[in-house]
């Protein structure tokens, strides 16, 4: 449904998009996953339409011809951009009147989407007045009255409370599961394993791509996780052979090679030898740590 | 201050602003050593408690001790001995990296040698060679994070307040930015930190949830994951044919002892009660048993803290 | 003593990196200076006059042109009637309007009270005052002239009133502008460059970084001024140079004196714009603020309106301006030549509003952020 082809774009001379190729499955929910600053919110303006390529191209085959394109697709923003002195039910009735939707249309759809994202009964308080999280359900709402093909949000998670973040994501699989591709950035790695699939945006590059369990399934090497209650542990290990030893409180992540078979039975050895009682177990790679090696040994997989 | 002194200690901290109630009877105990994570949504409290026991605010209510001077009376005592790192990264855009760690080295009253020694350290710590004469205004974000920390630190505080430091930072800068604090605490620093991000928290040896206000639970992220289990079950994780069918399906089996069920990409993951998840709820799929998140653990909180129905096993 | 010290180097090191501003800093003395300096005159001359001469004959004639010589009047035409001359005013053609009744030459030959109407646009009084003095002071003349002729006695007035300008013989405006003006750049300047600095620190965050220190407020205050000391010098000298160079103006004291003093008043209007900064949350307030000290000083303190013409009340609100004395300081010593011993009302005065500024800015100061 889109394809993105060496999509670059430059801003006087700052390159925030280098080269970006992937394709989007319709029905699918997607995920750009990326740090502040990595191209995230540059790559979803282009798939909108709000934004074009320096070279390359970024195709939201959304039927109808272009100046159809427009009606096709549902954007939520980074910052709410809807009107704070309205009513969630004027705010619905005034994008309704922008899409061309017709009174009965308009109000039918606002009650089935305030239904679906539970602010029914919130429908005549200001918009100003909502929690961040109902904000973020009635800029979804908004988005979708015209009944759209692609949804685009742009980091609908942050600055939401866990609980409606939970929320959010309920309403957004329920819209795809009713046909709506989704697409979303963000910059929490939890929030990419809720995706179908995803690309791994840093610095304008694309670093992995593939579903959560292909990315972390792709991963060459091992982890193996130290519990302990002894302090220093990261640094007594620092003789260990391995290719990163990073801390978690008291927890220590060892990233060994993945061809080395007994990397697991030397860890309890060598920790024995040096006195320090721990529990020692191999562990999924989470998608950080594929993230974190990644961007430090500087690998694009376009 | 005694060595079996807590390093943070409050009893019912509490703010007001105004009839806004930012803080509600926080309760802390944080012994030496310890890496505290303040974790919770924006608006929660965090920024608000971490102030008050920097003396940046006066408490509307309750009392607190940090490294073992009254925050209410000491102030001057506590703020010579800790270091803060504010969510602004508070740093002269106009000064370099050096202009800025001379100055907050100065502030503290470093003379001279060790003055120079310190910024010198801080430097190497910070992994900030070669961009002493760089304006700061010119940084990076991940390197003025670095920087705003080295300045926090100057002084070699026992006790280090961090606001949300890792926000607008990508995850390879987060992990190195939390070996440094790693090295700190097993110097014998205590640092209390807070963030919003969920799976940051796993960083820290011990947590305090905040919600609202209120300090909903606090203790190590495995000692909250046991807890969960214990109260609300364990976590199944499979994948289903029609996943929002399943969960509407499944609102019916709450009294079975099923507590949340949310879709996790292309899977499904059940909160449930008991060893094995009931038969008519598994149905023909392949179920297994997976770690709680930080997140379950703060969800299953916040629901309950709210009086909602049906958040524990043994209700 | 330390931190005072850092202080006072970082803000060292935040000027330096701002060239632009203390170029412009420097710059404004020398431009205010020669525009107020040349511009601003308030001793009015051309004024553009119309006569409506009824009585067409060579007297009147004659007095016209004596009205001429002294340059307060300048001739535009001649009007026929009451009327025209209304409107020209109206129309602002004219600003003054001389009219002659029919009978002048009669009652002049007479002794008569030759009737000279002198009607003056006095919607601005100070170009009209001196317009009327000279018009007065025409007519007295001549009166005595033709007395005297008359009487056989000669030229000598019997009240002989001799005018002995002392400071300013000439009555040059620039004498007492330039040193005003200097008084107001100073003023302008510093008030606003550190109106800006305290909030500035807390509107880019770094405020909050600096209480968690073991920092004194007093410390922060004089970190803030210390750098803008050196620029107020730098500034008054410029303008002392230019004022000397372009105006000529006299330097009749001890120059030393002017600037120990003068350290008192830069000291208090930087401690005001200190003040501001302290109770202001943001830096369009510190503006706004700061130009609502600016106008009062610019009005009431004795710059360009006579502080002996106003109403009580006003004169003693003038007194807690710095200006105010600095203005009774530069005028003293510049023009007047006076010593230490004269000026001892100032120097206290100015010591107060240090005081005051500084006790009201540590009590408004927060510690916290609330």
């Amino acid at each position: 449904m889109i394809s993105v082809r060496d999509a670059h774009k430059l801003y006087g001379n700052v390159r925030a998009l280098g080269g970006v190729s992937f394709d989007v499955e319709r029905g699918s929910v997607f995920g750009v996953v990326g740090p502040d600053g990595a191209g995230k919110t540059t790559l979803l303006r282009m798939i909108v339409g709000v934004l074009s390529p320096s070279s390359g191209t970024v195709d939201a085959r959304v039927g109808g011809d272009g100046s159809d394109s427009k009606r096709r697709i549902g954007y939520v923003a980074g910052r709410f951009s809807l009107y704070e002195d309205l009513s969630i039910l004027e705010n619905l009735a005034l994008f309704s009147r922008l899409y061309g939707m017709d009174a009965a249309r308009a109000a039918s759809r606002s009650r089935e989407l305030l239904e679906l994202t539970g602010l029914l009964p919130f429908g005549d308080r200001l918009a100003g007045r909502l929690s961040g999280g109902m904000k973020q359900k009635l800029a979804i709402a908004a988005a979708v009255l015209h009944e759209p093909e692609l949804l685009v949000l742009d980091e609908p998670g942050t600055g939401v409370d866990p609980v409606s973040r939970r929320d959010i994501w309920s309403v957004l699989y329920r819209l795809n599961r009713g046909g709506v591709t989704i697409v979303v950035s963000t910059p929490y790695m939890d929030e990419a394993e809720l995706c179908t699939r995803l690309v791994f945006l840093h610095k304008g590059r694309v670093l992995e791509s593939g579903t959560p369990d292909e990315i972390c399934d792709r991963f060459p090497h091992r982890i193996l996780r130290v519990r302990t209650d002894v302090p220093e542990t990261r640094r007594r290990l620092a003789d260990f052979p391995s290719l990163s030893v990073s801390s978690f409180g008291r927890t220590v992540r060892v990233v060994v090679d993945g061809a080395d078979a007994d990397a697991l039975p030397r860890l309890r050895e060598h920790l024995a030898r040096a006195g320090i009682a721990a529990d020692v177990d191999a562990v999924r790679p989470t998608l950080e740590d594929v993230f974190v090696l990644a961007a430090e040994s500087g690998r694009d997989v376009a | 201050m005694k060595d079996a002194e807590a390093a943070v200690s409050t009893v019912g901290l509490t703010r007001d602003f105004g009839s806004f109630r930012a803080v509600d009877g926080v309760n802390l105990d944080i012994p030496r050593g310890a890496i505290f994570g303040f974790l919770g949504p924006n608006g929660s409290g965090k920024t608000t408690t971490i102030r008050m026991l920097c003396g940046l605010l006066r408490p509307s209510s309750g009392s607190g001790r940090v490294v073992g001077c009254d925050i209410a009376r000491e102030g001057e005592a506590i703020r010579r001995r800790i270091g803060y790192m504010s969510q602004k990264f508070s740093l002269y855009d106009d000064l370099t990296v050096a202009e800025n760690l001379t100055f907050y080295a100065g502030m503290y009253g470093l003379a001279n040698a060790k003055r120079r020694e310190r910024v010198d350290a801080m430097i190497a710590l910070a992994d900030l060679r070669g961009r002493e004469r760089t304006l700061t205004g010119a940084l990076a974000g991940g390197v003025r994070q670095r920087l705003a920390l080295a300045c926090a630190i100057v002084h070699e505080p026992e006790m280090i307040f961090l606001d949300e430091p890792t926000s607008g930072v990508d995850p390879a800068a987060r992990r190195r930015f939390w070996e440094t604090i790693a090295d700190l605490a097993d110097g014998g620093a205590t640092i209390m930190a807070s963030t919003h991000f969920m799976d940051e928290a796993e960083h820290c040896t011990s947590l305090g949830l905040m919600y609202a206000g209120k300090m909903l639970i606090s203790g190590s992220p495995d000692a909250l994951k046991r807890e969960l289990t214990v109260a609300a079950g364990k976590i199944w994780q499979a994948r289903v044919p029609d996943s929002i069918g399943f969960l509407d399906r499944i609102r019916a089996f709450v009294s079975g002892g099923i507590l949340d069920a949310y879709i996790f990409g292309a899977s499904v993951r059940v909160l449930a009660c008991g060893a094995r998840l009931p038969a008519d709820v598994a149905g023909a799929a392949a179920w297994e048993e997976r770690e709680p998140t930080l997140e379950d653990v703060f969800v299953h909180h916040v629901r309950s803290s709210a009086g909602m129905e049906g958040q524990r096993c043994d209700a | 003593m330390r931190r005072l010290r850092a202080l006072i180097v970082k803000e060292f090191i935040q000027m330096r990196r701002d060239p632009l501003t203390l170029a412009m800093l420097m710059l404004i003395p020398i431009v205010q200076l020669i525009l107020f300096g040349f511009a601003i005159n308030t001793d009015v001359k051309h004024l553009p006059t119309v006569v409506f001469d009824q009585s067409m004959g060579q007297e009147s004639r004659e007095f016209i042109q004596s009205l001429s010589a002294t340059q307060y009047f300048d001739i535009r035409g001649y009007a026929a009637s009451y009327d025209a001359i209304r409107r020209a005013i109206e129309r602002g053609d004219g600003v003054v309007g001389i009219v002659f009744g029919p009978d002048f030459a009669r009652r002049l030959a007479r002794r008569d009270g030759a009737a000279i109407q002198v009607i003056v646009d006095a919607s601005d009084p100070m170009s009209a005052s001196s317009a009327i003095a000279a018009a007065e002071m025409i007519g007295l003349r001549k009166s005595a002239a033709v007395v005297a002729e008359a009487t056989g006695t000669g030229m000598s007035p019997v009240y002989d009133v001799r005018l002995r300008p002392w400071y300013n013989r000439d009555f040059r405006t620039p004498y007492y502008m330039v040193p005003g003006i200097l008084g107001v750049i100073l003023t302008m300047t510093m008030m606003m460059i550190t109106s800006m600095a305290i909030v500035r620190e807390r509107e880019r965050g770094t405020l909050e970084q600096l209480l968690v220190t073991p920092m004194r407020p007093w410390e922060l205050m004089v970190g803030k001024i210390a750098p803008y000391l050196g620029v107020g010098y730098a500034q008054l000298t410029i303008g002392l140079l230019v004022g000397r160079a372009v105006f000529r103006i006299p330097m009749r004291g001890s120059l030393a004196l002017l600037y120990l003093l003068t350290l008192l008043f830069i000291f208090s209007t930087l401690m005001w714009g200190i003040l501001i900064s302290t109770v202001s949350k943001t830096q369009m307030q510190a503006m706004i603020l700061s130009i609502f000290g600016f106008l009062p000083s610019i009005l009431l303190s004795g710059f360009m309106f006579p502080r002996m013409g106003m109403p009580t009340v006003f004169r003693y609100l003038s007194m807690a301006l710095p200006l105010t004395w600095f203005q009774i300081i530069t005028r003293g010593i510049l023009l007047k030549g006076v010593g230490l011993e004269s000026l001892a009302l100032p120097v206290i005065a100015l010591c107060v509003l240090i005081a005051v500024f500084l006790g009201v800015s540590l009590f408004k100061f927060h510690r916290t952020l609330d």
